[in-house]
C-alpha cells in the first residue's frame, strides 16, 4: 500500500509531502507518524508541505491531530514550506492550525525545533545525561 | 424570398469593389493617415472582402452569428482589437465596415435592374454590414476592457513595492487609499516575498494611509494570518489616531496582532526578535 | 453564460475526490488563473467533493469551462442522492458539522468562489454549483 515516506534526521522526524494526498493517505501518514515517533523517541516532526498545492479543511485537521497527538508523545511538530496561495486560501477557508507551529522552510523549521526541545531541557533542569 | 444576388455579385466584382470602397476610405476625412498605411489599409480591405464573399456564398446574410461567418467575426474582432491598442476611436473603427456601403450599393444599382428587386437587395446589404459595424464596435469595446484590466494589473504592481530592511526583516510601506483589490495584490506580493527571502519578519507600515474601513482592516488581519501560517510574523506600524479610532469603533478584532506606532519601533522590534542591538561606534561623534 | 467543455467524474472513493481536484486544478491552470484563485477553486473542489462522498453517500461532479462576456471561469457542479439538507442556513454557518470535519465545509466553500448556489432537500439529496472567474 502506498504511504509517505518518513525520514530521521538527528533527533527529528522529517516528512515531505509531494504528491496530492488522498484522504486514506493523509489517515496512514498520521498513524506511521506515531509509531515511528514512539519507535525512535524522536523530539520533533518536520513536515514540509512546500510541494503541496492545496491544503483543505481536512488535511489542515490532519496537521492539527498529528500536532496533538505528537505532542502527548513529547515531540513537537512544524509545518514549513506552506505556499502564499495556500496561506490565503486557508484563512479564507476559516482553517487557523491552531496548536500547529510553522516556519518558512525545513531549515526554520530544524532552527525552531532545536530551540523549542533546548527550552524545554532547561526548564526541567537540563537534559538528563 | 427570393435569393439575393449579393454573393455572386460579390464574387464576380471583388477586384472592382475593392478598388472602390479602398478609394472612398481613403478619401474619407475619418481615415487616420498618422496611424494605418495606405499598404496596411489594402490589405486590411481585401482580406475582409474575400471572407466576407467567401461567408455570403453559404451562410445566412440575415444572421451573421451562423458558423458560416465565424471567420468573418474572427476577422473584425482582430481588426477591432488592433485598432483599439494603435488609438483609433470606436467611431473610425466601424467606418471601416460601414464604408463598405456606398460602393457596395453603387455596385447594386449597376446590376440590379429591377425597382423592388434593387431595394430588396439594398436592404439585404443595409442589415448585412449595420451587423457587422456593430460586431465591430461590441470587439473594439471588449478589447478595450482587456486592455483596462490590464493597466489596471499593471498599477497595481507598481504600486506595491516590498523593500528588505534587513536580512529577515521586509517592510511593505503603504501609500494611498487602500481598496480591496489594492489590499490583495498587496498583500499577495508580501507573502511571495517573504517566501523569497526566507524574512520571518514582515512590518506593514500604513503611515501614508488615509483611512482604512472595515474591509480593508479585515484584509490586513487576513494577510497577517496567512504569513503566520507560513511562518512569519508581521508588524502593523504608523496606525494614525484617527485610524486607531475607526478599527475601535468599526469592531475589527486586531487580536493578538503586533502594532506599533512608527516604522521605527517596528524596526526595532525586529532587531530585538532576531538578537540584534544597534550600538554607538567608539570614538565617534 | 457559455460552456465550453464539460467533464462528468463519479465521486465514489477519495480518489475521485483527488481526480475532481486534479480536472479543476487543469482547467483553472489552462486558462491561466492566478496562483491564489487556483488555490482556492481546487480547494472549494475538494471541501465540496469531499461532502458529496461523505455526507451524500457519494454522487457526481461536473466539471465546466464556462464564458460570460470576455470573462472565462471554471464552474463545478456536485450532485448525490444522500440524505440531503434540512436546513441549508445552519449547514452554511461555520462550525456546522453533520458527522466528522470542522464543519468548514459548505459556508468556506462559498467563500472561496465567486458564486455558489446550493439546492436540497432533506431524503432528497443535494446540488452544489459554484463558479469561480478567472
Amino acid at each position: 500500500m502506498e504511504q509517505t515516506p518518513i525520514l530521521k534526521v538527528g533527533p527529528f522526524l522529517l516528512v515531505t509531502i509531494q504528491v496530492d494526498m488522498h484522504d486514506r493517505l493523509v489517515q496512514r501518514l498520521q498513524t506511521d507518524l506515531a509509531e515511528r515517533i514512539t519507535a525512535t523517541g524522536a523530539r520533533g516532526v518536520l513536515i514540509d508541505i512546500s510541494g503541496l498545492d492545496i491544503v483543505d479543511s481536512f488535511i489542515g485537521r490532519m496537521f492539527g491531530d498529528i500536532a496533538a497527538q505528537a505532542r502527548i508523545l513529547d515531540a513537537e511538530t512544524v509545518v514549513v514550506g506552506m505556499r502564499p496561495a495556500v496561506a490565503i486560501t486557508l484563512v479564507e477557508l476559516g482553517v487557523r492550525l491552531q496548536g500547529v507551529r510553522t516556519a518558512l522552510n525545513v531549515e526554520k523549521g530544524m532552527d525552531l525545533l532545536q530551540a523549542a526541545v533546548a527550552g524545554e531541557e532547561e526548564r526541567v533542569g537540563g537534559s538528563p545525561d | 424570398m427570393t435569393t439575393s444576388r449579393i454573393p455572386q455579385l460579390l464574387r464576380q466584382h471583388q477586384a472592382a469593389l475593392l478598388d472602390a470602397w479602398v478609394k472612398a476610405q481613403q478619401a474619407a476625412l475619418t481615415l487616420r493617415r498618422d496611424l494605418l498605411s495606405d499598404a496596411d489599409l489594402r490589405i486590411q480591405s481585401s482580406d475582409f472582402l474575400r471572407s466576407l464573399t467567401e461567408a455570403c456564398q453559404s451562410g445566412d446574410l440575415g444572421d451573421i452569428q451562423g458558423p458560416a461567418w465565424a471567420e468573418v467575426r474572427e476577422f473584425l474582432s482582430g481588426v477591432s482589437g488592433s485598432r483599439a491598442s494603435q488609438g483609433f476611436s470606436p467611431a473610425e473603427t466601424a467606418t471601416f465596415v460601414f464604408s463598405l456601403k456606398q460602393p457596395l450599393f453603387s455596385l447594386l444599382r449597376r446590376e440590379v435592374a429591377e425597382p423592388a428587386a434593387l431595394v430588396e437587395e439594398t436592404w439585404t446589404a443595409t442589415v448585412l454590414l449595420d451587423n457587422l459595424g456593430l460586431h465591430t464596435v461590441d470587439a473594439f469595446q471588449k478589447s478595450r476592457e482587456s486592455i483596462i484590466t490590464r493597466q489596471q494589473q499593471e498599477l497595481l504592481e507598481l504600486s506595491t513595492p516590498v523593500v528588505q530592511l534587513w536580512t529577515g526583516v521586509l517592510a511593505l510601506p503603504l501609500i494611498g487609499t487602500l481598496d480591496s483589490a489594492r489590499t490583495h495584490v498587496v498583500m499577495e506580493s508580501l507573502l511571495q516575498a517573504i517566501v523569497d527571502t526566507g524574512a520571518s519578519l514582515a512590518i506593514i507600515d500604513i503611515t501614508g494611509v488615509p483611512t482604512v474601513d472595515t474591509l480593508v482592516a479585515q484584509h490586513l488581519m487576513k494577510a497577517v494570518a496567512a504569513a503566520r501560517l507560513m511562518g512569519a510574523e508581521c508588524v502593523i506600524s504608523g496606525i494614525r489616531p484617527q485610524i486607531a479610532q475607526t478599527i475601535v469603533h468599526l469592531g475589527v478584532e486586531m487580536g493578538s496582532v503586533l502594532t506599533k506606532a512608527k516604522l521605527s519601533d517596528a524596526l526595532a522590534l525586529a532587531f530585538q526578535r532576531l538578537g540584534l542591538a544597534v550600538a554607538k561606534a567608539p570614538g565617534r561623534a | 453564460m457559455e460552456v465550453r467543455r464539460i467533464e462528468a467524474l463519479p465521486i465514489r472513493s477519495s480518489d475521485d475526490v483527488v481526480r475532481v481536484r486534479r480536472q479543476a486544478h487543469n482547467w483553472a491552470s489552462e486558462l491561466g488563473f492566478s496562483p491564489v484563485d487556483l488555490t482556492k477553486l481546487v480547494t472549494a473542489a475538494s471541501e465540496i467533493a469531499r461532502n458529496t462522498l461523505e455526507h451524500g453517500g457519494g454522487g457526481s461532479a461536473r466539471v465546466e469551462e464556462v464564458r460570460r462576456g470576455v470573462r472565462v471561469g471554471v464552474r463545478l457542479t456536485f450532485e448525490d442522492q444522500g440524505p440531503g439538507i434540512a436546513d441549508i442556513a445552519q449547514a452554511m454557518r461555520d462550525g456546522f458539522s453533520t458527522r466528522r470535519g470542522m464543519g468548514l465545509g459548505l459556508g468556506g466553500a462559498k467563500r472561496l468562489v465567486d458564486e455558489f448556489e446550493i439546492a436540497s432537500q432533506a431524503g432528497a439529496g443535494t446540488k452544489i454549483t459554484m463558479t469561480r472567474w478567472k
